[in-house]
C-alpha cells in the first residue's frame, strides 16, 4: 500500500485493465448488466484508501497470493 | 486474510467515521483494515452490486483465493446486516477445501472441527451413511 498525500482533488478507484474476469455480461433494456460468477478471476482494481491514520492507495493485485474479503457497504454513518 | 471495506465514501469521510464512531466501538483502536473509496461506483459496477439509482453500494460480500478466483459473494439489500460468523465459517471452509486439494468437501451445516465428507466411488449413494439431515442445522 503506498501512502498519498491528501489534496483537494478527488481520488478515485479505477477499475484495472480486464483480460477475463468472472463478469458476465448481459444486455438488459439496452443497458449492460454485469454480475460475478464464483470460480471465475476477480475483478482488478486499485483504489484509495483510510487505514490506520493514513491516506493509502490499495492495489488488489498486490495480494495475490493470499485471501482477500471485499466488503461493500452504503455507506459511512449508515445504521447497519 | 485480507479485509477491504468499500463504499462511495471519500477516505475524509472514512477517516472521520473512525475516529468519531468506529474506534469508539473498538474501545478506542482504529479500524484493522484499509477501508476503500469508490466515489464514481466503478468498483462496485465492476463487481454488479453498484446501485445506479441510490447512487451507493448494496452489501455485497466477495471471498478470493490466492489465486485471485471469486470463491463465494453475498449481496443483500441495505437494512438486513451481515452474519460475521457465517462469514468466517465460509472462509473456513473455502480454506480447508483448499488446503485438502478437493480430496474432502464441507457438507451442509459443517462447521470447524465437523466432519467432512471425502467423495470418491465409496461415498456415492453412501452420503446418508455418512452425513445426518440434522448436522445441516447444528
Amino acid at each position: 500500500m503506498k501512502e498519498f498525500e491528501a489534496g483537494c482533488q478527488r481520488p478515485k478507484g479505477q477499475p484495472k485493465p480486464v483480460v477475463e474476469t468472472a463478469v458476465v455480461e448481459e444486455i438488459q433494456k439496452g443497458e449492460i448488466k454485469k454480475m460475478i460468477q464464483v470460480g471465475k478471476p476477480a475483478p482488478m482494481f486499485s483504489a484509495p484508501a483510510y487505514y490506520q491514520g493514513k491516506f493509502v492507495e490499495v492495489d488488489l493485485e498486490e495480494y495475490k497470493g493470499q485471501w482477500v474479503m471485499l466488503c461493500f457497504y452504503p455507506g459511512d454513518f449508515t445504521f447497519v | 486474510m485480507n479485509v477491504f471495506s468499500v463504499s462511495v465514501d471519500s477516505v475524509f469521510v472514512h477517516k472521520m467515521w473512525n475516529d468519531h464512531e468506529l474506534s469508539k466501538m473498538l474501545g478506542g483502536k482504529d479500524i484493522p483494515f484499509p477501508m476503500l473509496s469508490d466515489q464514481n461506483g466503478n468498483i462496485g459496477r465492476l463487481y454488479g452490486i453498484y446501485d445506479e439509482e441510490s447512487g451507493v453500494e448494496t452489501r455485497g460480500r466477495f471471498l478470493i483465493d490466492p489465486d485471485g478466483i471469486v470463491q463465494a459473494f453475498e449481496v443483500m439489500t441495505p437494512p438486513v446486516g451481515r452474519n460475521v460468523n457465517e462469514t468466517l465459517r465460509q472462509v473456513r471452509a473455502f480454506q480447508l477445501v483448499r488446503e485438502k486439494k478437493g480430496t474432502e468437501v464441507t457438507p451442509a451445516g459443517w462447521k470447524p472441527g465437523k466432519p467432512t465428507l471425502k467423495p470418491g466411488p465409496d461415498l456415492v449413494g453412501n452420503v446418508w451413511k455418512a452425513w445426518k439431515v440434522e448436522q445441516a442445522l447444528e
